[in-house]
Protein backbone atom coordinates (compact mmCIF):
# COMPACT_ATOMS: atom_id res chain seq x y z
CA UNK A 1 0.00 0.00 0.00
CA UNK A 2 1.61 3.27 -1.01
CA UNK A 3 0.39 6.31 1.10
CA UNK A 4 1.97 9.54 0.38
CA UNK A 5 3.03 12.26 3.18
CA UNK A 6 0.96 15.58 2.45
CA UNK A 7 2.69 18.49 0.18
CA UNK A 8 3.95 20.39 3.80
CA UNK A 9 3.13 24.05 4.76
CA UNK A 10 4.51 26.23 2.17
CA UNK A 11 7.43 28.29 3.56
CA UNK A 12 9.72 30.64 1.19
CA UNK A 13 12.59 30.60 3.59
CA UNK A 14 12.85 27.06 4.72
CA UNK A 15 15.20 26.32 2.58
CA UNK A 16 17.60 29.19 4.45
CA UNK A 17 18.73 27.71 7.64
CA UNK A 18 19.77 24.49 5.80
CA UNK A 19 21.74 26.75 3.07
CA UNK A 20 23.23 28.70 5.86
CA UNK A 21 24.62 25.10 7.37
CA UNK A 22 26.55 24.48 3.92
CA UNK A 23 27.97 27.72 3.94
CA UNK A 24 28.95 27.47 7.62
CA UNK A 25 31.57 24.49 6.80
CA UNK A 26 32.70 25.80 3.42
CA UNK A 27 33.39 29.28 5.19
CA UNK A 28 36.10 26.63 7.29
CA UNK A 29 37.16 25.53 4.02
CA UNK A 30 36.97 28.35 1.62
CA UNK A 31 40.81 28.86 0.77
CA UNK A 32 41.27 25.59 -1.03
CA UNK A 33 38.14 25.54 -2.01
CA UNK A 34 38.33 28.33 -4.07
CA UNK A 35 42.04 27.39 -4.83
CA UNK A 36 41.12 23.89 -6.26
CA UNK A 37 37.82 25.48 -8.22
CA UNK A 38 40.21 27.67 -9.87
CA UNK A 39 43.73 26.04 -10.92
CA UNK A 40 42.11 23.28 -12.84
CA UNK A 41 40.19 24.94 -15.83
CA UNK A 42 42.25 28.30 -15.46
CA UNK A 43 45.54 25.44 -16.40
CA UNK A 44 43.46 23.95 -19.05
CA UNK A 45 42.14 27.35 -20.26
CA UNK A 46 46.18 28.80 -20.43
CA UNK A 47 46.98 25.53 -21.65
CA UNK A 48 44.79 24.93 -24.56
CA UNK A 49 43.72 28.55 -25.16
CA UNK A 50 47.24 29.44 -25.69
CA UNK A 51 48.85 26.50 -26.90
CA UNK A 52 46.11 25.57 -29.44
CA UNK A 53 44.92 29.08 -29.94
CA UNK A 54 48.78 29.76 -31.52
CA UNK A 55 47.87 27.31 -34.07
CA UNK A 56 44.65 28.76 -35.03
CA UNK A 57 43.19 32.32 -36.48
CA UNK A 58 40.29 34.12 -34.62
CA UNK A 59 36.90 31.71 -33.43
CA UNK A 60 33.87 33.47 -34.29
CA UNK A 61 35.78 37.14 -34.74
CA UNK A 62 37.83 36.51 -31.39
CA UNK A 63 41.44 35.27 -30.47
CA UNK A 64 40.95 31.38 -29.59
CA UNK A 65 41.65 32.03 -25.53
CA UNK A 66 38.92 34.60 -24.98
CA UNK A 67 36.42 32.17 -27.01
CA UNK A 68 37.63 29.47 -24.77
CA UNK A 69 37.71 31.92 -21.52
CA UNK A 70 33.72 32.46 -21.84
CA UNK A 71 33.24 28.39 -22.50
CA UNK A 72 35.42 27.93 -19.31
CA UNK A 73 33.54 30.25 -17.12
CA UNK A 74 29.87 28.30 -18.01
CA UNK A 75 32.22 24.56 -18.30
CA UNK A 76 33.46 25.34 -14.39
CA UNK A 77 29.85 26.62 -13.53
CA UNK A 78 28.48 23.87 -14.53
CA UNK A 79 31.06 21.63 -12.70
CA UNK A 80 30.88 23.20 -9.27
CA UNK A 81 27.36 22.78 -9.32
CA UNK A 82 27.44 18.86 -10.87
CA UNK A 83 29.87 18.16 -7.92
CA UNK A 84 28.17 20.09 -4.74
CA UNK A 85 24.51 18.53 -6.05
CA UNK A 86 26.00 14.98 -6.63
CA UNK A 87 29.14 13.89 -4.33
CA UNK A 88 28.54 16.58 -1.22
CA UNK A 89 24.74 16.15 -1.32
CA UNK A 90 25.03 12.69 -1.64
CA UNK A 91 27.18 12.98 1.57
CA UNK A 92 24.89 15.11 3.37
CA UNK A 93 21.87 13.06 2.53
CA UNK A 94 23.48 9.13 3.05
CA UNK A 95 26.68 9.42 4.51
CA UNK A 96 26.41 11.81 7.02
CA UNK A 97 22.78 10.89 7.44
CA UNK A 98 22.56 15.18 7.73
CA UNK A 99 19.55 15.58 5.70
CA UNK A 100 17.93 13.14 8.37
CA UNK A 101 18.66 15.06 11.61
CA UNK A 102 17.23 18.36 9.67
CA UNK A 103 14.15 16.32 8.76
CA UNK A 104 13.30 15.87 12.66
CA UNK A 105 12.70 19.83 13.09
CA UNK A 106 9.95 21.74 11.29
CA UNK A 107 11.68 21.70 8.09
CA UNK A 108 10.27 19.48 5.12
CA UNK A 109 12.19 17.79 2.35
CA UNK A 110 11.28 20.46 0.04
CA UNK A 111 13.24 22.77 2.62
CA UNK A 112 16.27 20.63 2.60
CA UNK A 113 16.19 19.44 -1.44
CA UNK A 114 15.83 23.79 -1.44
CA UNK A 115 18.59 24.26 0.38
CA UNK A 116 20.92 22.18 -1.44
CA UNK A 117 19.68 23.74 -4.95
CA UNK A 118 20.47 26.90 -3.41
CA UNK A 119 23.75 26.11 -2.23
CA UNK A 120 24.71 24.25 -5.23
CA UNK A 121 24.23 27.39 -7.13
CA UNK A 122 26.12 29.31 -4.74
CA UNK A 123 29.25 27.29 -4.91
CA UNK A 124 28.95 27.08 -8.97
CA UNK A 125 28.60 31.50 -8.43
CA UNK A 126 31.86 31.83 -6.51
CA UNK A 127 33.60 29.60 -9.17
CA UNK A 128 32.49 31.22 -11.91
CA UNK A 129 32.96 34.80 -10.34
CA UNK A 130 36.49 33.41 -9.47
CA UNK A 131 37.16 32.42 -13.13
CA UNK A 132 35.49 35.74 -14.20
CA UNK A 133 38.30 38.03 -12.30
CA UNK A 134 41.09 36.34 -13.60
CA UNK A 135 40.16 36.37 -16.86
CA UNK A 136 39.29 40.17 -16.50
CA UNK A 137 42.44 40.59 -15.04
CA UNK A 138 44.29 39.08 -17.99
CA UNK A 139 42.25 41.41 -20.67
CA UNK A 140 39.80 38.33 -21.95
CA UNK A 141 37.09 40.22 -21.30
CA UNK A 142 35.42 43.30 -23.19
CA UNK A 143 33.54 46.28 -21.44
CA UNK A 144 30.74 46.41 -18.06
CA UNK A 145 28.19 44.61 -20.11
CA UNK A 146 30.51 41.39 -18.68
CA UNK A 147 28.99 41.93 -15.29
CA UNK A 148 25.51 40.55 -16.35
CA UNK A 149 27.37 37.01 -16.73
CA UNK A 150 26.79 36.53 -12.79
CA UNK A 151 22.90 36.02 -13.12
CA UNK A 152 23.64 34.35 -16.42
CA UNK A 153 26.43 32.02 -14.34
CA UNK A 154 23.50 31.71 -11.32
CA UNK A 155 20.90 30.62 -13.53
CA UNK A 156 23.10 28.13 -15.31
CA UNK A 157 24.42 26.65 -12.33
CA UNK A 158 20.88 26.77 -10.68
CA UNK A 159 19.86 24.22 -13.76
CA UNK A 160 22.58 21.49 -13.35
CA UNK A 161 22.03 21.83 -9.52
CA UNK A 162 18.53 20.52 -10.11
CA UNK A 163 19.73 18.46 -12.48
CA UNK A 164 22.37 16.38 -10.44
CA UNK A 165 20.03 16.33 -7.41
CA UNK A 166 17.86 14.09 -9.85
CA UNK A 167 20.60 11.71 -10.22
CA UNK A 168 21.68 12.62 -6.53
CA UNK A 169 18.34 10.85 -5.69
CA UNK A 170 18.71 7.77 -7.16
CA UNK A 171 22.03 7.05 -6.61
CA UNK A 172 22.90 3.85 -4.39
CA UNK A 173 26.94 5.22 -4.20
CA UNK A 174 29.13 7.57 -4.94
CA UNK A 175 30.37 4.94 -7.82
CA UNK A 176 27.29 5.92 -9.45
CA UNK A 177 27.86 9.67 -10.69
CA UNK A 178 30.94 8.93 -12.82
CA UNK A 179 28.38 7.98 -15.25
CA UNK A 180 26.22 10.92 -14.88
CA UNK A 181 29.90 12.61 -16.11
CA UNK A 182 30.61 10.26 -19.14
CA UNK A 183 27.16 10.20 -20.30
CA UNK A 184 25.98 13.50 -19.79
CA UNK A 185 28.47 16.62 -18.50
CA UNK A 186 31.57 15.21 -20.71
CA UNK A 187 29.20 14.62 -23.82
CA UNK A 188 27.53 17.84 -23.30
CA UNK A 189 30.89 19.74 -22.72
CA UNK A 190 31.81 19.06 -26.07
CA UNK A 191 28.35 19.61 -28.22
CA UNK A 192 27.85 23.07 -26.33
CA UNK A 193 30.56 24.97 -27.98
CA UNK A 194 32.45 24.83 -24.64
CA UNK A 195 35.68 24.36 -26.83
CA UNK A 196 34.71 25.64 -30.44
CA UNK A 197 32.14 26.27 -32.30
CA UNK A 198 29.09 24.43 -32.75
CA UNK A 199 28.81 25.10 -36.49
CA UNK A 200 32.05 22.42 -36.62
CA UNK A 201 29.78 19.98 -35.55
CA UNK A 202 27.18 17.65 -37.89
CA UNK A 203 24.05 19.96 -38.27
CA UNK A 204 21.88 17.10 -36.13
CA UNK A 205 24.35 16.80 -33.01
CA UNK A 206 24.63 20.92 -32.88
CA UNK A 207 21.07 20.68 -32.92
CA UNK A 208 20.65 18.70 -30.18
CA UNK A 209 23.78 20.25 -28.36
CA UNK A 210 21.79 23.82 -28.98
CA UNK A 211 19.00 22.34 -26.86
CA UNK A 212 21.22 21.57 -23.92
CA UNK A 213 21.36 23.97 -20.67
CA UNK A 214 24.92 24.46 -21.25
CA UNK A 215 24.36 25.40 -24.20
CA UNK A 216 22.31 28.02 -23.14
CA UNK A 217 24.26 28.97 -20.60
CA UNK A 218 27.52 29.28 -23.05
CA UNK A 219 24.69 31.49 -25.52
CA UNK A 220 24.48 34.34 -22.28
CA UNK A 221 27.57 34.42 -21.06
CA UNK A 222 30.02 34.44 -24.32
CA UNK A 223 28.12 37.84 -26.15
CA UNK A 224 28.28 39.34 -22.53
CA UNK A 225 31.73 38.74 -21.98
CA UNK A 226 32.75 40.31 -25.38
CA UNK A 227 30.88 43.33 -24.53
CA UNK A 228 27.60 42.07 -26.57
CA UNK A 229 23.99 41.41 -25.73
CA UNK A 230 23.03 38.35 -26.12
CA UNK A 231 20.50 37.14 -28.99
CA UNK A 232 17.25 35.61 -28.21
CA UNK A 233 18.55 35.82 -24.22
CA UNK A 234 14.74 35.51 -22.92
CA UNK A 235 14.74 32.54 -24.35
CA UNK A 236 17.86 31.13 -22.91
CA UNK A 237 16.85 32.56 -19.69
CA UNK A 238 13.21 31.10 -20.18
CA UNK A 239 15.29 27.47 -21.09
CA UNK A 240 17.56 27.51 -17.80
CA UNK A 241 14.70 28.41 -15.59
CA UNK A 242 12.47 25.91 -16.88
CA UNK A 243 14.76 22.98 -16.79
CA UNK A 244 15.50 24.06 -13.19
CA UNK A 245 12.03 23.65 -12.14
CA UNK A 246 11.49 20.95 -14.03
CA UNK A 247 14.56 19.08 -12.96
CA UNK A 248 13.71 20.45 -9.29
CA UNK A 249 10.14 19.00 -9.05
CA UNK A 250 11.23 15.57 -10.15
CA UNK A 251 14.73 15.30 -7.84
CA UNK A 252 11.99 16.30 -4.68
CA UNK A 253 9.60 13.46 -5.70
CA UNK A 254 12.04 11.07 -6.19
CA UNK A 255 14.04 12.12 -2.97
CA UNK A 256 10.53 11.73 -1.10
CA UNK A 257 10.05 8.56 -2.36
CA UNK A 258 13.64 7.48 -1.31
CA UNK A 259 13.66 8.87 1.94
CA UNK A 260 10.17 9.18 3.71
CA UNK A 261 8.61 5.80 2.66
CA UNK B 1 -4.75 15.92 27.52
CA UNK B 2 -2.26 12.86 26.01
CA UNK B 3 0.93 13.72 24.21
CA UNK B 4 0.98 11.14 21.89
CA UNK B 5 -2.57 9.82 20.92
CA UNK B 6 -2.01 6.49 18.43
CA UNK B 7 -5.06 4.79 17.34
CA UNK B 8 -5.44 1.72 15.00
CA UNK B 9 -2.07 2.53 13.10
CA UNK B 10 -1.43 0.35 10.26
CA UNK B 11 1.92 0.56 7.87
CA UNK B 12 3.04 -2.05 5.27
CA UNK B 13 6.36 -2.38 3.19
CA UNK B 14 4.77 -4.49 0.19
CA UNK B 15 3.58 -7.29 1.34
CA UNK B 16 4.70 -7.37 4.64
CA UNK B 17 2.81 -5.68 7.39
CA UNK B 18 5.11 -3.88 9.60
CA UNK B 19 2.85 -1.73 11.95
CA UNK B 20 -0.46 -3.86 12.00
CA UNK B 21 -3.20 -1.97 13.96
CA UNK B 22 -1.13 -0.16 17.03
CA UNK B 23 -2.92 1.90 19.21
CA UNK B 24 -1.45 3.39 22.78
CA UNK B 25 -1.51 7.02 24.60
CA UNK B 26 1.10 8.48 26.15
CA UNK B 27 0.41 10.73 29.21
CA UNK B 28 1.64 14.38 29.07
CA UNK B 29 5.08 14.46 31.80
CA UNK B 30 5.18 10.65 31.66
CA UNK B 31 8.07 8.17 30.35
CA UNK B 32 6.78 6.08 27.48
CA UNK B 33 8.44 2.88 26.76
CA UNK B 34 8.06 1.53 23.48
CA UNK B 35 10.06 -2.25 23.61
CA UNK B 36 10.15 -5.16 20.86
CA UNK B 37 12.82 -7.58 19.54
CA UNK B 38 14.53 -6.01 16.35
CA UNK B 39 12.30 -5.72 13.32
CA UNK B 40 9.24 -5.42 15.64
CA UNK B 41 8.17 -2.06 14.30
CA UNK B 42 9.79 0.21 16.80
CA UNK B 43 11.61 2.42 14.38
CA UNK B 44 8.98 2.55 12.13
CA UNK B 45 6.31 3.47 14.60
CA UNK B 46 8.49 6.52 15.78
CA UNK B 47 8.94 7.74 12.90
CA UNK B 48 4.79 7.64 11.87
CA UNK B 49 4.59 9.60 14.71
CA UNK B 50 6.91 12.15 13.53
CA UNK B 51 5.57 12.16 9.76
CA UNK B 52 8.39 11.01 8.39
CA UNK B 53 6.65 8.60 6.38
CA UNK B 54 2.81 8.66 5.54
CA UNK B 55 0.56 5.48 7.27
CA UNK B 56 -1.78 3.34 5.07
CA UNK B 57 -4.30 3.66 8.22
CA UNK B 58 -4.82 4.96 11.57
CA UNK B 59 -4.85 8.25 13.33
CA UNK B 60 -1.83 9.65 15.05
CA UNK B 61 -2.41 12.86 17.22
CA UNK B 62 0.95 14.20 18.15
CA UNK B 63 0.82 17.63 21.04
CA UNK B 64 -2.44 18.11 19.66
CA UNK B 65 -1.66 18.02 16.02
CA UNK B 66 -2.99 15.58 13.68
CA UNK B 67 0.04 13.63 12.13
CA UNK B 68 1.08 13.65 9.20
CA UNK B 69 -1.26 16.40 8.20
CA UNK B 70 0.67 18.99 10.92
CA UNK B 71 3.48 17.36 11.32
CA UNK B 72 6.17 20.01 10.87
CA UNK B 73 3.90 22.38 13.07
CA UNK B 74 4.40 19.60 15.78
CA UNK B 75 7.53 19.00 14.94
CA UNK B 76 8.57 22.44 16.66
CA UNK B 77 7.89 21.58 20.06
CA UNK B 78 9.37 18.35 19.77
CA UNK B 79 13.11 17.02 20.15
CA UNK B 80 14.38 13.62 18.39
CA UNK B 81 17.49 11.82 19.61
CA UNK B 82 18.03 9.03 16.65
CA UNK B 83 19.34 6.11 16.87
CA UNK B 84 22.56 6.57 15.33
CA UNK B 85 24.38 9.91 16.05
CA UNK B 86 23.51 12.21 13.35
CA UNK B 87 26.23 14.76 14.00
CA UNK B 88 27.49 17.59 11.86
CA UNK B 89 31.37 16.41 11.73
CA UNK B 90 32.69 19.13 10.07
CA UNK B 91 31.51 21.44 13.39
CA UNK B 92 32.28 22.06 16.85
CA UNK B 93 29.65 21.10 19.53
CA UNK B 94 28.74 24.66 19.71
CA UNK B 95 28.33 25.13 15.66
CA UNK B 96 26.52 21.28 16.23
CA UNK B 97 23.88 23.26 18.36
CA UNK B 98 23.44 26.74 16.71
CA UNK B 99 23.06 25.40 13.11
CA UNK B 100 20.07 23.10 14.88
CA UNK B 101 18.75 25.89 16.75
CA UNK B 102 18.17 27.57 13.11
CA UNK B 103 16.19 24.78 11.85
CA UNK B 104 13.41 25.29 14.24
CA UNK B 105 13.37 29.11 13.19
CA UNK B 106 15.53 30.78 16.64
CA UNK B 107 17.01 33.48 16.52
CA UNK B 108 21.13 33.19 16.48
CA UNK B 109 21.30 35.27 19.92
CA UNK B 110 18.40 33.09 21.39
CA UNK B 111 20.33 29.99 20.70
CA UNK B 112 23.56 31.03 21.69
CA UNK B 113 22.38 32.17 25.14
CA UNK B 114 20.88 28.68 25.55
CA UNK B 115 24.03 27.25 24.18
CA UNK B 116 26.03 27.12 27.53
CA UNK B 117 23.55 25.79 29.61
CA UNK B 118 22.48 22.51 27.13
CA UNK B 119 26.46 21.63 27.26
CA UNK B 120 26.72 21.92 31.09
CA UNK B 121 23.76 19.94 31.15
CA UNK B 122 25.03 17.42 29.05
CA UNK B 123 27.98 17.00 30.97
CA UNK B 124 29.84 18.87 28.10
CA UNK B 125 30.69 22.38 29.53
CA UNK B 126 33.80 23.42 28.05
CA UNK B 127 33.54 21.54 24.68
CA UNK B 128 32.01 24.08 22.90
CA UNK B 129 34.30 23.95 20.41
CA UNK B 130 35.75 20.88 20.43
CA UNK B 131 35.06 18.79 17.06
CA UNK B 132 33.11 15.87 17.01
CA UNK B 133 36.04 13.58 16.36
CA UNK B 134 37.42 14.46 19.18
CA UNK B 135 34.59 13.19 21.40
CA UNK B 136 33.49 9.53 22.94
CA UNK B 137 30.55 8.18 21.93
CA UNK B 138 29.18 8.88 25.50
CA UNK B 139 29.87 12.60 24.89
CA UNK B 140 28.32 12.41 21.35
CA UNK B 141 25.31 11.08 22.69
CA UNK B 142 25.16 13.59 25.10
CA UNK B 143 25.34 16.31 22.29
CA UNK B 144 22.89 14.55 20.54
CA UNK B 145 20.37 15.46 23.14
CA UNK B 146 21.39 18.25 23.98
CA UNK B 147 20.64 19.59 20.11
CA UNK B 148 17.40 17.69 20.75
CA UNK B 149 16.65 19.86 23.51
CA UNK B 150 17.45 22.98 21.83
CA UNK B 151 13.93 24.28 20.96
CA UNK B 152 13.20 23.83 24.55
CA UNK B 153 10.83 21.20 23.25
CA UNK B 154 7.46 19.53 25.46
CA UNK B 155 8.32 15.82 23.67
CA UNK B 156 11.50 14.01 23.72
CA UNK B 157 11.74 10.91 21.29
CA UNK B 158 14.45 8.69 22.10
CA UNK B 159 15.79 5.74 19.32
CA UNK B 160 17.88 3.63 21.42
CA UNK B 161 19.55 6.54 23.84
CA UNK B 162 21.86 4.38 25.48
CA UNK B 163 22.93 1.59 22.78
CA UNK B 164 26.48 1.42 22.62
CA UNK B 165 27.76 3.23 25.97
CA UNK B 166 29.68 2.76 28.69
CA UNK B 167 27.81 2.07 31.97
CA UNK B 168 29.01 5.55 33.14
CA UNK B 169 27.69 6.88 30.13
CA UNK B 170 24.38 5.17 30.73
CA UNK B 171 23.78 6.01 33.99
CA UNK B 172 24.49 9.81 33.13
CA UNK B 173 22.04 9.29 29.65
CA UNK B 174 19.32 7.81 32.60
CA UNK B 175 19.99 10.67 35.10
CA UNK B 176 19.54 13.60 32.58
CA UNK B 177 16.17 11.51 30.79
CA UNK B 178 15.32 11.86 34.38
CA UNK B 179 15.70 15.09 35.67
CA UNK B 180 13.82 15.99 31.67
CA UNK B 181 11.21 14.18 33.39
CA UNK B 182 10.94 16.36 36.52
CA UNK B 183 11.01 19.76 34.57
CA UNK B 184 7.59 18.18 33.08
CA UNK B 185 8.74 16.76 29.86
CA UNK B 186 7.07 13.87 27.62
CA UNK B 187 10.02 11.27 27.39
CA UNK B 188 9.29 8.85 24.46
CA UNK B 189 11.56 6.13 24.46
CA UNK B 190 12.70 2.43 22.12
CA UNK B 191 14.90 0.47 23.98
CA UNK B 192 16.45 -3.11 23.89
CA UNK B 193 17.70 -2.70 27.65
CA UNK B 194 14.98 -3.74 30.07
CA UNK B 195 16.96 -2.75 33.06
CA UNK B 196 16.63 0.74 31.36
CA UNK B 197 12.45 0.63 30.52
CA UNK B 198 12.43 -0.67 33.84
CA UNK B 199 14.34 2.14 35.74
CA UNK B 200 12.68 5.12 33.05
CA UNK B 201 9.29 3.87 32.07
CA UNK B 202 6.05 5.30 33.78
CA UNK B 203 4.48 3.22 31.41
CA UNK B 204 5.72 1.01 28.51
CA UNK B 205 4.36 -1.60 26.10
CA UNK B 206 5.93 -4.51 24.13
CA UNK B 207 5.29 -4.72 20.72
CA UNK B 208 6.20 -7.83 18.36
CA UNK B 209 5.00 -8.05 14.23
CA UNK B 210 3.28 -4.75 14.30
CA UNK B 211 1.19 -5.47 17.27
CA UNK B 212 1.04 -4.65 20.93
CA UNK B 213 1.20 -7.59 22.94
CA UNK B 214 1.33 -6.16 26.91
CA UNK B 215 0.95 -2.74 28.20
CA UNK B 216 0.87 -1.50 31.82
CA UNK B 217 3.79 -0.36 34.22
CA UNK B 218 6.90 -2.37 34.64
CA UNK B 219 5.91 -3.19 38.19
CA UNK B 220 2.49 -3.85 37.01
CA UNK B 221 3.72 -6.35 33.67
CA UNK B 222 6.20 -7.93 36.35
CA UNK B 223 3.28 -8.90 38.48
CA UNK B 224 1.09 -9.98 35.83
CA UNK B 225 3.19 -12.38 33.49
CA UNK B 226 5.94 -13.62 35.69
CA UNK B 227 6.10 -15.25 39.37
CA UNK B 228 7.84 -13.25 41.57
CA UNK B 229 11.26 -15.43 42.32
CA UNK B 230 13.90 -16.85 39.60
CA UNK B 231 16.71 -19.15 40.23
CA UNK B 232 18.98 -19.16 37.09
CA UNK B 233 20.72 -22.48 37.58
CA UNK B 234 23.85 -23.09 35.63
CA UNK B 235 26.15 -26.32 34.70
CA UNK B 236 29.27 -26.30 35.66
CA UNK B 237 30.08 -29.99 35.02
CA UNK B 238 28.57 -31.43 32.29
CA UNK B 239 25.57 -33.50 32.01
CA UNK B 240 24.53 -32.68 35.92
CA UNK B 241 21.72 -29.85 34.98
CA UNK B 242 19.45 -32.36 32.65
CA UNK B 243 18.79 -34.58 35.24
CA UNK B 244 18.50 -32.03 38.44
CA UNK B 245 15.61 -30.29 36.21
CA UNK B 246 14.04 -33.72 35.80
CA UNK B 247 13.87 -34.42 39.13
CA UNK B 248 13.18 -30.73 40.55
CA UNK B 249 11.04 -29.31 37.91
CA UNK B 250 7.75 -29.44 40.20
CA UNK B 251 9.37 -27.30 42.87
CA UNK B 252 8.74 -24.38 40.91
CA UNK B 253 5.66 -23.15 38.73
CA UNK B 254 7.57 -22.86 35.28
CA UNK B 255 11.19 -24.21 34.12
CA UNK B 256 12.80 -23.04 31.17
CA UNK B 257 16.50 -24.17 29.63
CA UNK B 258 18.18 -22.13 27.43
CA UNK B 259 21.80 -23.88 26.91
CA UNK B 260 23.63 -24.85 29.58
CA UNK B 261 20.99 -22.61 32.09
CA UNK B 262 17.67 -23.00 33.59
CA UNK B 263 15.61 -21.02 34.58
CA UNK B 264 13.02 -21.61 37.30
CA UNK B 265 10.49 -19.54 37.68
CA UNK B 266 8.52 -19.67 41.23
CA UNK B 267 6.32 -17.89 44.02
CA UNK B 268 8.73 -19.84 47.05
CA UNK B 269 11.76 -20.91 45.89
CA UNK B 270 12.86 -22.25 49.50
CA UNK B 271 12.43 -25.83 48.73
CA UNK B 272 14.00 -25.16 45.53
CA UNK B 273 17.12 -23.50 47.34
CA UNK B 274 17.23 -26.51 49.53
CA UNK B 275 17.18 -28.90 46.84
CA UNK B 276 20.55 -26.95 45.17
CA UNK B 277 22.38 -27.00 48.47
CA UNK B 278 22.73 -30.74 48.16
CA UNK B 279 23.43 -31.03 44.18
CA UNK B 280 26.56 -31.42 43.31
CA UNK B 281 27.89 -29.50 40.06
CA UNK B 282 25.70 -26.46 39.57
CA UNK B 283 25.97 -22.98 40.22
CA UNK B 284 22.94 -20.68 40.34
CA UNK B 285 21.87 -17.24 41.12
CA UNK B 286 18.46 -16.31 42.97
CA UNK B 287 17.05 -13.09 41.88
CA UNK B 288 14.29 -11.17 41.55
CA UNK B 289 11.69 -11.23 38.58
CA UNK B 290 12.22 -8.81 36.18
CA UNK B 291 11.47 -7.21 32.82
CA UNK B 292 13.65 -9.19 31.65
CA UNK B 293 12.06 -12.10 32.37
CA UNK B 294 8.70 -10.58 30.90
CA UNK B 295 9.74 -9.73 27.64
CA UNK B 296 11.13 -13.11 27.28
CA UNK B 297 8.52 -14.93 28.26
CA UNK B 298 6.26 -12.92 25.67
CA UNK B 299 8.64 -12.82 22.88
CA UNK B 300 10.40 -16.15 23.26
CA UNK B 301 14.10 -16.63 23.39
CA UNK B 302 15.07 -17.67 19.58
CA UNK B 303 17.21 -14.81 18.58
CA UNK B 304 15.36 -12.09 15.70
CA UNK B 305 17.45 -10.46 13.23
Amino acid sequence: MHATLPAHRPSLTGFLPVWQRNFLVWRKLALPSILGNLADPLIYMLGLGYGLGAMLPSVDGQPYVAFLAAGTVCASTMNAATFEALYSAFSRMHVQKTWDAILNTPLGLADVVAGELFWAATKSLFSGAAILVVITAMGLTNGPLMLWALPAIVLTGLAFAALGLIWNALAPSYDFFMYYFTLFITPMTLISGVFFPTDQLPGWLAAIGGWLPLAQGVALVRPLLAGQVPADALMHIMALLATTGVAFAIALHLTRRRLLK
Amino acid sequence: MAALDVRNLRKAYGDQEVVAGLSFAVDSGTCFGLLGPNGAGKTTTLRLCLGLTAPAGGDITLNGHAIPAAAQLARARVGVVPQFDNLDPDFTCAENLLVFGRYFGMADSDIRRHIPQLLDFAGLAGKADARIATLSGGMKRRLTLARALINDPDIVFLDEPTTGLDPQARHLIWDRLKQLKSAGKTLILTTHFMDEAERLCDTLIVIDHGRKIAEGSPRALIAEYIEPQVVEVFDEARGQLTPFVERHRLLCERVETSGETAFFYCRDPRPLLAALAEAEGLRYVHRASNLEDVFIKLTGRELRD
